[in-house]
């Protein structure tokens, strides 16, 4: 057992994984907003998800509940995260599993590579997993010389496209079928050339490819969508049955567990198993739910290693308000509500957590500084907290860390000067009269310079009134 | 009743109309309005700008210059949302908790416009008289800040004369948010694009909100397009009768149409 000493929060380290992008928010927008396909599929895709997601949860007469439940188990696994984690870890290691803690991406990546080593493998099969993502697993394996094959579909249908995930839960929603079909018949080895987009014949497709990788691969690397304190049970949800056989196929099995993920006893995925499809896939219930705990002589993987990953999530939990992005799940709902995600689609975020969810928990795991765009990144419209089922209040939360950001000199100088100015209501009366005499905004606000004419870009200004209420009020 | 009204600095300074209509339309029903003269604007922007420190002098004055009333009135849901959700946010988190508990007290006594009509006077008809056709924009914080529920369609129905026809996707956020329209102006734009989409295909002469920001934003970009809709407060609305629903009030106010 390897121990790392966790005491000062470290956020998560720069140059490894995929949580900073390349360039701010707006310009990533700018360049999705432009492309009519993409608009269309994440219109198309989004409004189904909701449309479904909605529907099933209508019928949960306790989802009011079910949510609070969700919400009150999460924030007590946080209160007492050290406690439960040690305590998973002597479940796990006495069902004969073993536990690595990684207090970075850097320490993660070289413990699973090196665990491949050990087993004497140059490929590794992958369940769908949005950790291994943040940790840049894949590139570091490839680096390593070893071969990292997605078995998720849509994981797969984005290696193949030598693509990046812009949704988590489906993460080449910005595909559409004739798209993947393209990439299929470029990219998969051995492919009909006679591949049409009907969504059957690209997933038999896909079956004929991986099941070869399922047979032949001796190692699989995956996430987990829980693990459960009491029992050292991990489990993982999905929908296409690709997961379980990596889970069960293999020699040996590494799962590498955001330490967030801890749920303290067996009784409580009973609520989490109940939000979690219907918020996301919108099933009643998720087609595969597997779960393991260490090892089972004579059946499954006879090596199991679980790699407790921090990677900035330390740094999360030591703020009061930002914590509790913390509790998310990984469902996605509040990136099907959300009217910014439904425009500009995940790579914009240039985080794999896009979305609402994104925009919160990047900017805490990485410092706020290296992701100072993400807070902003919300009209704070609110529908992401009526939609998440564990009642993380996401516009607070953007709120609070948008007053962590680095701003621009002249705008902190201007809304200094503007709070000023308000709280003397003489200079605010003056300000008022100011701005309609003196028309520097030009007729419905054309002359504005920038930053202002983003404004008028596309938006007239109205006509200042030629009194203002409190004239009138005067007046009267 | 004595009512405070809480202008808010965007309907002071932009739109008086729908802060003169909320007088008229309080006095009609009866009540005294009154006009605390020290007020200025309640710090949302600067709350979710990222400013909570500057914000913190303006929270101060609200809370001094409407605590002495047992009620406040705005036309607005998203300034009453930050003075009931965030006031005492900012205080607590600049450790003035007396300022704190002053400001939920505030909260508690502030009401968005259709809460306090239908809430606490308990009317939905107000009288009113509107000869036009109408669509409701709900706005996104006081849908989900607030709760508003239904109350200003409920209002909108009794008012004679109106015709109310359905928004399609109605709940999506129209791309406001404040200074999000500025920082993300592409994406705003994307968002409003849809919004009067929406708002067109209902072939409404007027789309109506309870918010003057979001109505400045969809308006905005009606005007921008020659659209020939104009967007109207609800409060507007509901203030007006016979001889002043059609353009009277609007024009007496000298705003563009």
């Amino acid at each position: 057992m390897t121990r790392t000493f966790l005491g000062m929060p470290a956020t998560a380290p720069r140059g490894v994984g995929q949580l900073r992008g390349e360039e701010p928010f707006p310009a990533g927008a700018r360049r999705a907003l432009g492309d009519a396909q993409l608009r269309r599929n994440l219109r198309h895709a989004t409004g189904t998800i909701r449309a479904k997601s909605a529907a099933v949860i209508d019928e949960v007469p306790d989802w009011a509940e079910l949510r609070a439940a969700g919400r009150a188990i999460k924030t007590d696994a946080m209160a007492r995260l050290p406690e439960l984690l040690e305590q998973l870890e002597a479940a796990v290691t006495r069902a004969g599993g073993t536990v690595h803690w990684a207090a970075d991406a850097v320490e993660a990546n070289r413990i699973v590579t090196d665990l491949v080593r050990a087993a004497g493998a140059d490929r590794v099969m992958k369940v769908k997993s949005m950790a291994t993502q943040e940790i840049g697993l894949n590139e570091a394996l490839e680096a390593a010389g070893i071969e990292p094959v997605e078995t998720d579909l849509a994981e797969l249908i984005v290696q193949l496209g030598d693509d990046r995930p812009s949704h988590i839960l489906v993460p080449a929603i910005h595909r559409n079928r004739a798209e993947i079909r393209e990439i299929f018949l470029r990219a998969m080895p051995g492919v009909d050339p006679a591949l049409t987009d009907e969504p059957a014949a690209l997933a038999a497709a896909a079956r004929r490819h991986l099941r070869e990788t399922f047979l032949s691969t001796r190692v699989a690397v995956s996430g987990a969508n829980f693990a459960v304190a009491e029992t050292g049970t991990l489990a993982v949800v999905e929908s296409e049955g690709n997961g379980r056989m990596c889970l069960t196929l293999p020699e040996t099995l590494i799962t590498v567990l955001g330490v967030e993920k801890v749920i303290p006893t067996w009784r409580d995925l009973e609520v989490f198993l109940q939000l979690l499809p219907r918020a996301s896939t919108g099933e009643r219930m998720n087609p595969y739910t597997s779960m393991w705990t260490g090892v089972t002589p004579g059946d499954g993987p006879q090596a199991f290693h679980l790699v407790l990953l921090d990677n900035g999530r330390s740094a999360v939990l030591a703020d009061e308000v930002g914590r509790q992005a913390l509790h998310c799940i990984r469902c996605s709902a509040c990136l099907n509500v959300c009217p910014v995600y439904e425009r500009t689609g995940g790579h914009a975020y240039g985080s794999v957590y896009p979305g609402p969810i994104g925009a919160v928990l990047s900017p805490q795991l990485t410092g706020v500084a290296d992701n100072a765009s993400l807070p902003y990144a919300s009209s704070l419209c609110g529908a992401c907290y009526d939609a998440c089922p564990v009642m993380i209040d996401i516009p607070s939360i953007l709120v609070h860390l948008r007053g962590q950001a680095p701003h621009p000199r002249a705008e902190a100088a201007a809304m200094t000067a503007a709070a000023y100015t308000m709280d003397h209501p003489g200079l605010y009366a003056a300000a008022q009269r100011a701005a309609r005499l003196s028309r520097l905004a030009g007729p419905r606000g054309r002359g504005l310079p920038p930053p202002l004419s983003g404004w008028t870009a596309s938006r007239d200004l109205p006509e200042p009134p030629p009194r203002t209420f409190r004239q009138w009020w005067a007046e009267r | 009743m004595r009512v405070a009204l809480f202008v808010t600095c965007l309907a002071d300074t932009l739109f008086p109309q729908a802060a003169v209509a909320t007088v008229r339309l309080l006095e009609r029903l009866g009540h005294e309005v009154v006009f605390p003269g020290d007020q200025t604007c309640c710090g949302q922007l600067h709350v979710n700008t990222g400013y909570p420190d500057d914000a913190l002098r303006l929270v101060r004055r609200h809370v001094r210059v409407f605590a002495p009333y047992d009620v406040v009135v705005a036309p607005s849901g998203s300034c009453v949302g930050s003075v009931r959700h965030q006031h005492a946010v900012v205080a607590r988190r600049a450790g003035d908790e007396r300022l704190a508990a002053r400001a939920e007290e505030v909260g508690r006594r502030t009401y968005e416009l259709s809460e306090f009509l239908v809430d606490v006077l308990g009317v939905t008809d107000v009288g009113a008289y509107y000869p036009h056709r109408v669509t409701y924009h709900p706005t996104c914080h006081s849908l989900r800040m607030l709760r508003v529920g239904d109350r200003p369609l409920r209002l909108l129905r009794a008012v004679r004369g109106l015709e109310l026809v359905e928004l399609p996707q109605a709940e999506q956020c129209c791309g406001f948010g404040g200074t999000f329209a500025v920082k993300n102006a592409d994406t705003s734009t994307a968002m409003l694009a849809d919004k009067m989409r929406h708002v067109l295909a209902t072939r409404a002469d007027v789309c109506t909100a309870g918010d003057a920001s979001c109505l400045m934003h969809i308006g905005g970009g009606l005007s921008r397009l020659r659209a020939g809709v104009r967007t109207v407060h609800l409060a507007e609305i509901l203030a007006a009768t016979e001889g002043t629903g059609a353009a009277g009030e609007r024009e007496r106010q000298g705003v563009r149409p």
